[in-house]
């Protein structure tokens, strides 16, 4: 319909609706066809060795044939312990990462803290402690403190306190002021305003990030010991390298049935406290 | 501060000049805007007060200058010798402390039980470790159980502030205000969350307890017939002006379509 039928009065009003104007479409087509030359282009450099690609199956069935019948032996022998030190390494880490968090959340909340070029430096830890990967930390606080659990430990704090602090500066920015207010025209030193006024507010969700990250940081620990870190990763590193395919097994089962756990852990805490 | 001064009826053996004098009180939120243009009142030493005028129109920002929650671009607030206007840091705290505040949504730490949201009005006299550790002064302690009393509220102590009705909330507000031992109670729309009935039963517990400890109470209220019937002075506002001042008997019809522009509402 063209726009004189749509004004011309007598005449019917049909109006019409597109989306995108046409160009937008030819754009949009555009860069259709872009990305499908891209993928086809891709496929071709990188090299997949057709051989190697025809055989994947048989060497799926056979990677599962040699972990079975699983290892059970190897359990008490090697993977408890290590597991133990996993779950060591990720609640003290949680719990450093707490403690070192704190401080660098408070000074990341505009609320709380106003001057820019503190909250700056404050942002600028967090952004740090998050782009580094745990393995990475790792491989510093290995090269650092040589390898082990201490080095684990801090490599899940580092990692941490960059999601723990983001989130608590954010939790700390939603409190509502009113509160604040009242305490403030009591006289109320600069602490005591931010024990009675700041942290019954953010307590929930305080808890709440320190589970989550304990939750998570039990996954990470977990293959923390591929880098020399310590933990359950150590027993997996090992078996791998010996080509004990069924010590491999059963330590991913262990690893599995730990993260669920503390998965269920976490989820009961929750309903419980909160 | 000694356990004596904190004696709740140890108010009357020493009388202090408890008048507040504003000088030229104004405020720009940006500048050149002021919202307050250039105010100058004096309160005396007792009774009620009793702000009116339409909304936006500098009420709160006046109260909150008092006690400089919200910065006045110039002028004086003369309370107890000196002059609010010109303090900072610790000594802005120390004369916080001395003037209480009650608030129009009540402003009580949610999570906090009842009693320890009246403690809080004895932040500014406490130590932070003992208000972490909740440790507070034995008579902080009785008088806070006093004001509960005073209130209304004694059995409703140790629950949690988000479980009290508004008009319980309010009662808490008045009790963290007079845990301070104020020399000046200010209130910001204390009734406006309220229904008529609890209004006035909220405005009859400030008269009360502020009467009894002789503090003066500066109220901002939009109604008009709470003004009349608690207030002994009446101060009309509109566009950051005052265009009323004088007792609740001289408030005219005229004077009301002065303030609140119009007379369609009347």
């Amino acid at each position: 319909m063209t726009a004189d039928a749509i004004h011309s009065p007598g005449t019917a009003i049909r109006r019409e609706w597109q989306r995108f104007t046409p160009r937008q479409r030819l754009m949009r087509y555009a860069f259709y066809l872009l990305a499908v030359a891209a993928l086809v282009q891709s496929l071709r450099s990188i090299d997949i060795i057709p051989e190697f690609l025809e055989d994947a199956p048989a060497q799926v069935v056979d990677l599962f044939a040699r972990m079975w019948p699983i290892d059970w032996a190897y359990y008490p022998k090697t993977v408890h312990a290590a597991l133990i030190e996993t779950i060591h390494i990720a609640t003290l880490g949680t719990i450093l990462a707490l403690a070192l968090a704190t401080p660098v959340g408070l000074m990341a909340a505009v609320n709380i803290t106003p001057w820019p070029a503190l909250r700056l430096l404050a942002k600028f830890i967090l952004v740090s402690s998050r782009s580094v990967n745990s393995l990475v930390w790792a491989l510093l606080f290995v090269a650092v403190f040589g390898p082990g659990a201490l080095a684990g430990t801090l490599a899940i704090a580092f990692r941490s306190v960059g999601f723990v602090g983001k989130l608590l500066a954010e939790a700390l920015e939603e409190a509502h002021k009113g509160p604040i207010e009242a305490l403030t025209a009591t006289g109320a030193p600069w602490s005591s305003i931010v024990l009675k006024g700041y942290w019954p507010q953010v307590q929930p969700s305080f808890w709440s990030i320190a589970l989550f990250r304990w939750d998570i940081n039990i996954r990470e620990s977990a293959v923390l010991g591929l880098v020399g870190a310590g933990g359950i990763g150590t027993a997996l590193d090992d078996a791998l390298n010996l080509l004990y395919w069924d010590q491999v097994a059963l330590t991913l089962l262990t690893i599995f049935a730990v993260v669920i756990a503390a998965e269920i852990i976490v989820t009961v805490i929750r309903s419980r406290v909160l | 501060m000694t356990a004596a001064s904190i004696d709740a009826g140890a108010v009357a053996d020493e009388p202090v000049d408890r008048s507040l004098a504003l000088r030229g009180l104004r405020k720009e939120y940006v500048r050149g805007t002021p919202v307050l243009r250039d105010v100058s009142l004096t309160f005396a030493g007792r009774g009620l007060t009793a702000i009116i005028g339409p909304s936006g129109t500098g009420k709160s920002t006046l109260i909150r200058c008092v006690n400089r929650l919200v910065e006045p671009t110039a002028g004086q607030i003369l309370f107890l010798g000196q002059d609010l206007a010109r303090l900072r840091g610790a000594a802005l705290r120390a004369a916080r402390r001395r003037i209480g505040m009650v608030f129009q949504e009540y402003n009580l730490v949610e999570r906090l039980s009842a009693i320890e949201n009246v403690l809080c009005g004895r932040l500014g006299y406490v130590a932070p470790w003992r208000a972490w550790l909740r440790r507070f002064p034995r008579e902080d302690v009785d008088g806070a159980f006093d004001l509960l009393e005073a209130v209304g509220l004694a059995d409703r102590a140790t629950q949690r502030a988000d479980a009290l009705s508004g008009g319980q909330r309010q009662r808490i507000g008045i009790a963290r205000a007079l845990m301070q031992q104020p020399d000046l109670l200010l209130a910001d729309e204390p009734t406006s969350s309220l229904d008529p009935k609890t209004s006035v039963e909220i405005m009859e517990l400030m008269v009360e307890l502020a009467g009894k400890r002789d503090i003066p109470v500066i109220v901002n209220i939009h109604n008009v017939e709470l003004a009349k019937r608690f207030a002994q002075r009446i101060v009309g506002m509109t566009g950051g002006d005052v265009v009323f001042d004088g007792a609740p008997g001289d408030l005219r019809e005229e004077h009301l379509k002065q303030i609140y522009g119009g007379e369609a509402w009347l």
